[in-house]
């Protein structure tokens, strides 16, 4: 088993993602956090640019981000796994993708972030140690009896956001592996196997908007060493992470409760960070989803995001709202927000002060 | 008949037709052995080479006199689909490679056999579909994972946990199955009528 033995040190936030819901941003979370609307209006398009690190601070800087939350969402991932262990799931043709996975996440972190994670690799026989989980591993690379779990599980137990793994075959995309804890409402236990129109084919619009059909295209030609990225959005009520499916029946009960008091502390804004890499041995296509969830109160501290927010909610298209699960409330989001938008014009692009 | 159009996970299904190969191995249940007899006549050189696994349909019907006069080499008639889906598995140790597979049918039988002859790695090439009769569904409980057959209704009640669900489009191949997904969530209590939306 993967002990944790964490260490939050004065960093690290001991907070809960479920039941008393004690995760909070702080202010320097809130001036950092990924606000994912460029301009007044949203809809679906092909928005994929290079992944490369910019902006020092930001959520972009690194190729993975660790933030204040890590220590309590990896206790919140092992939560969720220890309860429904079909979150994890591996067909077995992909663990060759799952050590490729290790070996980009352990360069990465440790290359990133060496205060808090070191790799030794001396051939095969590799040294990784997570300070803040309180993980010290040796272990032979491409050999799974050596880690207590697949490479992928083992791995991904360590990493903010879920993480999906895709083969390539018959010129499509097969989403064959995954660790999914903190999913917008979708289920890998049944998506797993299916290629990539058939992932997809609950989004309204985009597949007529050949947005689907151009984005495979682009991706089959995603290179080794040249990651790229996007944004996606959805609306959350309280900060949980793990909106599964699964556990609709738990969770969707909330989404009767907001009232104009509570809803800027309650509602939450739910932007995924996506990133794509190719991966070098197995050709396979690693996806991270890694989840951020700003309340409305903070988000509208930033002037400019609460005159936005405000105006991409209230003319989103129904059947968007609908398909994200916020039509129920999207008249009384409009309402609180409003305040917040006194009609003056917004500058371009999605950071706070530009 | 065909199905409304839908979205790209939902299967969709032709018609059979003769296509050259060592051998022939047809799965089909209740009107799907309209199918299969449709098939056979527009090829004549299938017979001798067919091999054909039939069960009756969801609705009752057994059109196993059908079958059993087109003269195949070898044909059985199975008691259910999970006893077909036995004598399936005992055929494909021995099928050849190039062996064309048909299926026609129920969307369930059709479903599970295609998920049998993938897993046993039958390129998808060589497997046609073609739907016939009964519309019901087989329909996978994303809360308890528990499959109920013969789904008629939306909102139905899960035969495994008791939830009222609602029948998505969304299908997964790799259990044959649709997606119910709890349609009282949100408020419980608040389950509109079930209508009959599957025949
Ligand atoms: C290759 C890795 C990818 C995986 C595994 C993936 C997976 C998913 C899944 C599971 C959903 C939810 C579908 C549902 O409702 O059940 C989704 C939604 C969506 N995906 Fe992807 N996706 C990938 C890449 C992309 C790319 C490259 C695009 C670029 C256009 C994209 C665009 C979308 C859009 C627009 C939605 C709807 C999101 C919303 O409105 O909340 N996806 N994706």
């Amino acid at each position: 088993m993967l002990d944790l033995k964490p260490d939050f040190g004065g960093f690290f936030k001991d907070e809960t993602f479920v039941g008393d819901f004690t995760f909070a941003n702080s202010p320097s979370a809130v001036r950092r956090f990924p606000f994912p609307f460029d301009r007044d209006q949203y809809m679906y398009s092909v928005n994929i640019e290079p992944h490369v690190p910019t902006r020092p601070g930001s959520v972009l800087e690194h190729a993975f981000d660790i933030d204040e939350h890590y220590v309590s969402e990896m206790r919140d991932r092992a939560r969720v796994l220890a309860r429904d262990p079909l979150r994890c799931q591996s067909l077995p043709h992909m663990e060759l993708a799952g050590w490729d996975l290790v070996e980009l996440i352990m360069e990465s972190l440790s290359r990133d972030y060496p205060q808090w994670f070191t790799l030794e690799r001396s051939g095969n026989d590799w040294h990784w140690v997570n300070k803040p989980l309180g993980i010290d591993q040796r272990f032979t690379f491409l050999d799974p009896s050596t880690l207590p779990y697949g490479p992928m599980e083992y791995i991904t137990r360590q990493m903010q956001g879920d993480f999906t793994l895709q083969d390539e075959r018959d010129g499509n995309l097969w989403v064959d592996a995954g660790m999914v804890t903190t999913q917008a409402d979708w289920s890998l236990d049944f998506d797993i196997g299916m290629n990539f129109f058939e992932w997809h084919a609950p989004v309204p619009l985009a597949h007529e908007k050949g947005i689907f059909d151009r984005a495979l295209k682009f991706l089959l030609k995603l290179q080794h060493g040249a990651p790229v990225r996007r944004f996606n959005w959805t609306m959350t009520v309280n900060p949980l992470l793990d909106t599964a499916p699964e556990t609709y029946p738990e969770w969707g009960p909330s989404k009767t409760t907001l009232t104009q008091a509570n809803l800027g502390a309650k509602q939450h804004l739910r932007v995924e960070l996506q990133s794509l890499f190719r991966l070098p041995r197995s050709n396979a296509i690693a996806f991270s989803i890694r989840a951020y969830l700003g309340s409305f109160q903070d988000l509208v501290t930033v002037p400019k995001w609460g005159r936005r927010l405000h105006r991409v909610v209230r003319d989103l298209h129904p059947d968007l709202a609908a398909y994200k699960g916020f039509l129920r409330n999207r008249d009384a989001m409009v309402e609180w927000l409003s305040k917040y938008d006194d009609g003056a014009p917004t500058s371009p692009g999605i950071w706070p002060e530009d | 008949m065909s199905f409304p159009p839908s979205i790209k996970s939902r299967p969709v299904y032709g018609v059979l037709s003769p296509r050259p190969g060592q051998a022939h191995l047809i799965i089909a249940d209740g009107e799907g052995a309209g199918a299969v007899a449709d098939l056979f006549a527009s090829g004549p050189g299938i017979a001798e080479r067919a091999h054909v696994l039939y069960t009756p349909g969801p609705n009752g019907t057994d059109d196993w006199a059908v079958i059993a006069g087109l003269g195949a080499a070898q044909a059985q008639r199975a008691a259910s689909v999970p006893t077909l889906l036995f004598r399936l598995a005992r055929v494909l140790l021995d099928a050849k490679a190039g062996t064309q597979c048909y299926l026609a049918g129920s969307e369930g039988l059709i479903g599970q056999a295609e998920r049998d002859l993938m897993a046993q790695g039958v390129p998808h090439q060589d497997i046609q579909k073609e739907h016939r009769g009964s519309t019901v569904r087989r329909v996978q409980c994303v809360h308890c994972k528990g499959v109920t057959e013969n789904v008629r209704t939306d909102p139905f009640q899960c035969s495994h946990c008791g939830l009222h669900l609602f029948v998505r489009d969304h299908y997964s191949r790799r259990l044959a199955a649709f997606q119910g997904v709890c349609i009282d969530a949100e408020e419980p209590g608040n389950i509109p009528p079930p209508v009959e939306k599957f025949a």
